[in-house]
């Protein structure tokens, strides 16, 4: 025991000692960008349409990180004073979340592009929108051969439509859907989940189907549970079912009451490369950039220059095409940063329960 | 005579004895806390200080503490009854364009916000209003702005937050809370966390007994084969061990799947696929599998050192098979499975990835509960407190089985 301990010990040591000498080097870390986004088909196609071409344009060595939204390990690196990160991909929520509390940078326009000629509500204080995405849901066709759900009741109906299907593991997006399938038309929905009755009347829809849910955390999650049979309906994100649909796979979206929001870029406040994380932005934000991401994901750009270059033949597949839009919901954020502590504890207890 | 000579004993080159001695010693003693001088500082730099930075984040006002001093002083004289005067309200707009101008206002609001939910957008409104202004009146300003600022309960919120100390992530991870009267229990729609702390400890103990039930007959057969067979035996159980954890965990996620292998094989048999995946069924098996080894490797070791003469000794004694097993063999193994059980026990309380990856949302454990305050809600002080409440309960637990089995009377090998 005793030789143990000391061998530990040694070892140890020597660790230390090692540590020490690789870490001037590991610090002069020459044009290196850190940038995190959300994983799967998505960060595949930022790969194509931009770090790829980044990379190669400029020489600058792009690592590549994946999460699924957690702004907490950017307080975590903020707090130990180390932010390894240096651009991220957030959605509005996020977005707005990481601006109030202090984790993300304030952004200079001027270093970017013109603000006038983004989208409206993609120009953020901290963050610049990249691409309009959707939550929408699908299912497998391969199932549903006759008579296929159409409405996002049918999802929320287990006799005509029976089957496991899959949600994200989050209040945000359910509530709302819940509400729709239970009929509270779409500009009464915020007010209604801001009562107590309201809240009570969508848990009691969602707990309709709660024996057949099955809940994921990660985007690339609901294309795998469609395929592997886990589940034959899922909510997701657009994008994701349509490169698996471009894979080959059988599965149809249903656009109805799509919840339609923007992913954008941004830079986590302490960041060590922030010329470089903006230099970066500014490559991404620019149309004929931007516009190349369309080629590779259903998700449209949102800068104006850019919406212009998007193959017409692709137009359809995309959350902003008028047919689609149809009966979409914008979700009220500023209900979302008010009550998601809440309503987060509440789902939680319901899930346990 | 004697001993005055002794201690003029002289070494060769002139030196007393005594203090070469003690010179030795001092030498030797420096080499020992040389050596474990590292693992000590380590010890406290990566588990001690850490434990005790979360401790006192699960305590403190962080967000608030120190940039509404202006308001906790103005309320300081309010009885939590009807509004505060004037005072208070413009106490809290100085503290509000204060902390804007440092882009800490977004914190505070957060800080309240988790305890009156909707605070959030409120304060954001009057932030914006109050920067606008240079100086007061500020309390007809508040009141036209929004009704919630004539809420005392919203100020009795303010006026707890603006101390230092709070008590509040300790109670709400008891599902408790402060209220006028006293503690109370939080509404039954949010109360969670008895629940999880519950079943945290039931799938532990559950997982313990498993990994002991299958594990035992395994280390008695480790113990008694050949060395050869053994041996072989033996890599069949630690090549497991040495997969790593995520790994052994997706490949479950894969077996127990409902077109998985198991599943096509059940339908081949019985003609029927069971839902295994997503469910506390799936987290038991996949945890007993990973931690087999934890709870069997303690008890082989033990096995080994007990002399096949003892039980040959209680058969020719008399003492039928049961009876050599349960009065001679058995009890000299108690220390081993004491400390396998314990171990097991103590890392399956921990579990995140595997019940994630397997289980439903019914199946979560404390440590998920953790990671998503820390992760997703970003309030470190509630996963603190979590956390905390954890290792308090883990440590009574622990001091109760020492109670009862004696850590000393345990053995690793």
């Amino acid at each position: 025991m005793r030789n143990f301990l000391t061998l530990t010990a040694s070892t140890l040591a020597m660790a230390i000692a090692v540590t020490a000498v690789e870490i001037p080097g590991a610090v002069a870390q020459d044009k290196q960008l850190t940038i995190v986004s959300w994983g799967g088909a998505y960060q595949e196609s930022q790969r194509k349409a931009y770090y790829e071409p980044y990379a190669a344009a400029t020489g600058v060595k792009i690592t590549e990180e994946e999460y699924d939204g957690e702004l907490g390990k950017v307080k975590a690196m903020k707090d130990a004073g180390n932010v390894t990160w240096d651009v991220m991909d957030v959605d509005t929520a996020h977005a707005l979340a990481g601006c109030d509390e202090g984790l993300l940078e304030k952004l200079d326009y001027g270093k970017i592009a013109d603000r006038a000629k983004f989208l409206p509500n993609t120009a953020l204080d901290c963050a610049v929108g990249s691409i309009a995405y959707s939550t929408i849901f699908a299912y497998s066709a391969d199932f549903y051969k006759e008579n296929p759900p159409t409405t996002i009741k049918d999802l929320f109906d287990t006799a005509k439509y029976p089957g496991k299907r899959a949600l994200l593991k989050k209040p945000f997006g359910n509530l709302e859907w819940a509400l729709v399938a239970d009929g509270v038309p779409i500009d009464k929905v915020y007010e209604v989940l801001g009562t107590e009755e309201g809240v009570e009347q969508a848990f009691k829809k969602l707990d309709t189907i709660k024996g057949d849910i099955v809940w994921w955390e990660a985007g690339a999650q609901p294309p795998e549970l469609l395929a592997n049979g886990e589940v034959v309906m899922t909510s997701a994100w657009n994008g994701r079912i349509g490169n698996a649909i471009k894979e080959g796979k059988n599965f149809k979206i249903v656009w109805d009451h799509q919840e339609f929001d923007w992913d954008l870029w941004a830079i986590p406040a302490g960041t060590k490369n922030l010329d470089l994380a903006y230099d970066f932005i500014k490559f991404a934000s620019d149309p004929k950039n931007m516009s190349q991401q369309s080629k590779y994901i259903a998700y449209a750009p949102t800068h104006v220059d850019a919406i212009a270059l998007v193959d017409p033949a692709i137009a359809p597949t995309l959350p902003t095409f008028p047919d689609n839009m149809k009966t979409a919901i914008s979700t009220d954020w500023t209900f979302w940063a008010d009550n998601n502590e809440e309503l987060t504890k509440r789902f939680n207890a319901w899930l346990a329960q | 005579m004697a001993l005055a000579e002794t201690a003029n004993f002289m070494t060769i080159d002139g030196v007393p004895l005594k203090k070469r001695l003690a010179q030795a010693e001092r030498s030797r003693k420096l080499k020992a806390v040389g050596l474990v001088a590292p693992l000590f500082l380590f010890v406290v730099l990566t588990f001690l200080y850490p434990l005790a930075v979360m401790a006192l984040k699960s305590v403190t006002n962080e967000e608030t503490s120190g940039r509404l001093t202006r308001t906790g002083a103005a309320l300081a004289g309010w009885d939590g009854q009807g509004i505060p005067d004037e005072t208070g309200f413009a106490a809290l707009a100085e503290d509000l364009k204060a902390a804007q101008e440092k882009r800490e206002a977004g914190e505070i609001a957060k800080r309240i916000n988790s305890e009156f939910s909707g605070a959030m957008s409120k304060f954001k409104g009057i932030t914006r209003k109050v920067e606008a202004m240079e100086t007061g009146p500020y309390k007809e300003l508040f009141l036209s702005t929004d009704k919630v600022w004539s809420d005392p309960a919203l100020w009795r919120v303010i006026k707890s937050v603006s101390s230092h100390y709070t008590p509040y992530y300790w109670l709400a991870a008891l599902d408790l809370k402060q209220g006028q009267a006293g503690i109370e229990r939080v509404p039954a729609d949010q109360a969670v966390f008895i629940d999880v702390y519950t079943r945290t400890f039931w799938i532990a103990g559950v997982v313990t007994l498993f990994t002991l039930l299958l594990g035992f007959p395994v280390a008695h057969l480790l113990a008694t084969q050949p060395a050869r067979r053994a041996n072989m035996l033996m890599i069949l159980v630690m090549l497991p061990f040495w997969t790593s954890l995520l790994v052994r965990t997706t490949a479950w996620f894969v077996l127990l799947r409902t077109e998985g292998p198991l599943n096509d094989l059940a339908e081949l048999l019985v003609d029927h696929r069971f839902e295994m995946i997503f469910t506390r069924f799936g987290t038991i098996v996949a945890m007993t599998h990973i931690q087999l080894p934890f709870t069997l490797l303690p008890i082989y070791s033990v096995m080994k050192t007990i002399p096949p003469s003892h039980v040959r000794a209680a058969r020719s004694l008399g003492a039928g098979p049961f009876m050599a097993f349960w009065r001679v063999y058995f009890p000299q193994t108690v220390p081993g499975i004491a400390a396998g059980c314990l171990l097991t026990f103590i890392l399956c309380l921990g579990y995140y990835i595997t019940p994630a990856l397997v289980g439903g949302p019914r199946d979560q454990m404390v440590s998920y509960y953790v990671a998503y305050y820390m992760n997703n809600i970003i309030n470190f002080g509630q996963a603190a407190a979590l956390g905390g409440v954890l290792l308090i309960i883990t440590m009574v637990l622990y001091w109760l089985y020492n109670r009862l089995v004696g850590i000393d009377k345990m053995k690793l090998g």
